[in-house]
């Protein structure tokens, strides 16, 4: 266990993706087979059940380390983390010793079958062999604390470099449903599951950002088509031997989160594979994207929540089709297959086809761009109509044109950071537009920003902060941020004289200064 | 009138006219040792130990100062004074003060672990004894250093491999001595910040032998410090400084770092608990070993320890001081870990 802690510790304390990457990959490489499958459960969020509650433990530490009750209490308020306190008030073992981390799994779910009379005796004798850091994770361990999730991205990249296998199989390994204490890490690693070559997607092609006008830039508009930029998760949908696979563009295999299209074998041959994007869609009308946002935030899907946001798969392109790979055929012809196969699909299979916009000149396609919002997107992509299914993100064929419309650039003014010991932070960013060269606030949001974002974002904060107010920290500004928003209402409770409606972190910019800043005066034309 | 009392200026001998680490500028100033919480400017006579007396000087310039052996005596107005090693750092001591028979000691900053650089911590009976409290909680025990030297000499030898210089901030007199005794040679060359090297020297100049170091100075390149490791100041050890040792690894050495998160949360690589403050059980035993029933408790943790020692039996009281413990050994800004 001992190397599992050192594996949290250096994954907490550097900042960068790189660096935890490169722990994660150390550990695989030294840890004992019997423990990187637990390892790869904790780190993905599935931790034994809580055994006891920490408060429970309290007395039993304070005896070992020979102080009255309230001192421990007070020393629990002063160090602020209760799983720490305990480890570091029991005196140091004499002597310590080392065994796996699936040892002490074992051990946790043992004494959670024991009477609390039971336990004690039991957890006391834990303590008395471990170091401080053991003790500290077997606390989080026992009182089902443990929080430290790692973003699947990563997992399955370091994954990647210490087995050799390539990323999309690791990811559809972890995704499948597995128990490490009934599989080995090297069954895990070894055996080829079937339908892993089956659910491999193809690499996403990606719209490159329009910077200038079309016009002159992409010559003749006849060459062209234009699809609504949807709002969504990208994802490929693939249907092989009766089987569905969804791939999310951060190479996440998602099947499992939407319930709603478990269906589509029913409706697509075999060897279909679709490339779209997976949209909120309420009442035969597709839905802000905060609405699917605020349900892929939460880990388990509840009844309620999948009646409040379901989804639908909106597809725009036709990758495989009777097994068939289709990308070097030109656009018009993959549209032409996906248009005949989905013509015949029941509406009510979550399946729907983007429609594709021809315009005659591109004056008439800005019209349309300035139309997306009304469209829940926000922005149209452009897309040559010969062009084949490339990888990656690539200047030419496919361009993306976004709507200027209720997006600003706004300051980072106040950061608010809920508890963060192996937990997993939560963020509330404050941010400001400029009127007369001050900051007003005008939106307060977490919503949009990645793990690795708030990261970074706390790695700034404590480098920036200017003042403290409670746990609110309001910090130098030079951070820019994208936010998008709904709309936008005049109120007088605010400061500024103005609500944003649902705001969203669209992106981080980080090449601009703050002067770039829109000011309230921009933001109010939106009224 | 008690023997010693908390004056606004400091503790505050009246019966001799003398100050123990005054914090305001005052006539006739004791010293425990030459930290600058301890040790201030301004005063008009400086007494200390011998062997603290190099730094000070080296700190305050050309002031007066006397010194005395460890266990030499000095009488003032009456007053018996004399000095006993603390184990803190180079030239650190208690100060007992007597008085028609009744004894009060000044701890000043201690600890009990023998560093092989201070003269080691030597319990003095009295009647009270005035403590510091900086980790004087029931979380905080200390590994044995040869275990935290050994941490730091595989996080050294770890950094090499991975072709990063270590660089550990440390406060300049005391921490970076006690690590650089510490630090595995054999893995490479050691470089030390100005800042640092200076009180080095000084400590050298005094006839304590040191492992080599070398002077970071502009004309040395990110390539010459290769495999190498940079003690530097806690204050310097910014990012905009830090940037032209990339790739790096920063640890910070302090007691704080025995509490998770401290590290982090100064952008520190790895943290190492090493303190020139007793623990949790170093204080107690010290105070077990004085067979002192009142005990005064200064900087740190007074109020839980204070309450602490009352359920032991003692007479305890905990008094406010301008003292700042091992808040020096951390990064600012965030220096608000302490009370
Ligand atoms: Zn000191
Ligand atoms: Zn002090």
């Amino acid at each position: 266990m001992k190397r599992f802690a050192q594996c949290c510790t250096e994954w907490e304390h550097t900042p960068s993706i790189h660096d935890k990457r490169d722990a994660l990959v150390r550990y695989f490489r030294e840890a004992r087979d019997e423990d990187k499958l637990w390892a790869i459960a904790l780190l993905t969020g599935n931790r034994p059940k809580r055994v006891l509650a920490l408060p429970a433990m309290k007395e039993w530490a304070a005896e070992m380390a020979g102080i009255p009750l309230w001192l421990l209490e007070a020393s629990v308020q002063t160090i602020g983390d209760q799983a720490e306190t305990l480890a570091l008030a029991v005196p140091p073992a004499k002597e310590e010793r080392h065994f796996s981390l699936s040892h002490w799994i074992a051990f946790v779910r043992q004494t959670g079958s024991l009477s609390h009379q039971a336990q004690q005796p039991a957890i006391q004798a834990a303590w008395d062999q471990l170091g401080c850091e053991e003790r500290f994770l077997l606390n989080k361990l026992l009182s089902g604390g443990f929080r430290l999730t790692v973003p699947q991205s990563i997992l399955v990249s370091a994954l990647a470099t210490y087995s050799g296998l390539e990323e999309t199989i690791l990811a559809h390994r972890l995704a499948n449903p597995w128990r490490p204490e009934e599989l080995s890490f090297s069954e895990f690693i070894q055996f080829r599951q079937p339908q892993e070559d089956l659910s491999k997607p193809y690499p996403f092609f990606l719209a490159f950002p329009l910077e200038e006008d079309p016009e002159p830039a992409l010559g003749d508009p006849s060459g062209w088509i234009a699809e609504w930029k949807w709002d969504g998760l990208r994802s490929q949908l693939i249907v092989r031997q009766g089987r569905l696979f969804i791939w999310s563009r951060s190479g996440e295999l998602v099947t499992g989160k939407f319930p709603e299209l478990h269906a589509a074998p029913d409706f697509l041959p075999d060897g279909t594979v679709l490339d779209g994007a997976i949209l909120p869609y309420k009442d035969g009308a597709v839905a802000p994207f905060s609405m699917l946002h605020a349900r892929l935030s939460r880990k388990s899907l509840t009844r309620t929540l999948l009646a409040e946001t379901p989804v639908a798969f909106m597809a725009f392109d036709l990758l495989e089709n009777g097994r068939i790979d289709l990308r070097t055929l030109p656009w018009f012809q993959r549209r032409q297959q996906l248009a005949q196969f989905m013509a015949a699909i029941d509406p009510d299979s979550g399946l729907l086809v983007s429609e594709s916009l021809s315009f005659l000149d591109w004056s008439e396609l800005r019209l349309l761009c300035q139309e997306a919002r009304k469209h829940a997107c926000d922005g149209i992509v452009l897309k040559r109509k010969a062009s084949a299914y490339l990888e990656g993100r690539r200047k030419g064929d496919w361009w993306k044109w976004k709507t200027e419309a209720l997006n600003i650039l706004a300051v980072l003014i106040y950061v608010q950071q809920g508890p963060d010991r192996m937990g997993e932070p939560q963020m509330e960013c404050t941010f400001a537009v400029w009127e007369d060269r001050r900051l007003v606030p005008i939106a307060k949001t977490g919503a949009g920003l990645t793990g690795m974002e708030q990261e970074e974002i706390s790695a700034f904060v404590r480098q920036n902060t200017l003042e403290r107010f409670g746990p609110v920290r309001s910090v130098k500004p030079e951070l820019v941020f994208e936010i998008a928003f709904e709309g936008i209402q005049l109120s007088t409770r605010h400061k500024s004289g103005v609500l944003l409606r649902s705001p969203v972190i669209r992106r981080w910019h980080k090449d601009k200064s703050a002067r770039i800043a829109n000011t309230l005066e921009d933001l109010k034309k939106y009224i | 009138m008690p023997l010693l009392e908390f004056s606004p200026n400091g503790i505050f001998c009246a019966q001799a006219g003398v100050y123990i680490d005054p914090w305001k500028p005052v006539q006739r100033a004791l010293l425990t040792h030459g930290h600058s919480d301890h040790a201030r400017p301004g005063h008009q006579f400086y007494l200390c130990t011998r062997a603290a007396q190099p730094v000070i000087r080296h700190r305050l310039g050309p002031v007066s100062v006397e010194t005395l052996g460890y266990g030499e005596t000095t009488w003032i107005n009456g007053v018996r004074f004399s000095f006993h090693p603390a184990g803190h750092i180079v030239g650190s001591a208690q100060v007992r003060v007597e008085y028609r028979g009744e004894v009060w000691v000044v701890s000043g900053d201690y600890k009990l672990e023998n560093d092989g650089i201070s003269e080691a911590f030597e319990p003095v009976p009295c009647h009270t004894f005035i403590t510091e409290s900086t980790f004087g909680l029931p979380v905080f025990h200390w590994k044995s250093q040869e275990r935290v030297f050994g941490e730091i000499n595989a996080w050294w030898q770890e950094n090499l491999i991975q072709d990063k210089i270590s660089v550990i901030t440390a406060y300049a007199l005391g921490k970076a001595q006690r690590i650089l005794t510490g630090l595995d040679l054999s893995i490479g060359p050691v470089f030390t910040h100005p800042g640092i090297e200076n009180v080095m020297e000084v400590i050298r100049a005094q006839g304590i032998s040191l492992p080599p170091t070398r002077r970071l100075d502009p004309s040395l390149r990110r390539r010459d410090l290769s495999g190498g490791l940079i003690l530097a100041p806690p204050a310097v050890a910014a990012a905009s400084w830090l940037r032209q040792w990339k790739p790096y690894s920063l640890a910070m050495a302090s007691g704080w770092m025995a509490l998770r998160g401290n590290a982090r949360r100064r952008n520190a690589d790895r943290g190492f608990a090493l303190s020139d403050h007793a623990d949790w059980t170093g204080l107690n035993e010290a105070i077990k070993a004085t067979g002192a029933q009142r005990v005064v408790v200064t900087h740190g943790y007074t109020e839980l320890f204070s309450r602490w020692l009352e359920s032991q039996g003692l007479e305890a009281a905990s008094e406010k001081t301008a003292f700042e413990g091992e808040l020096m050994d951390m990064a600012p800004p965030e220096a608000e870990v302490t009370e």
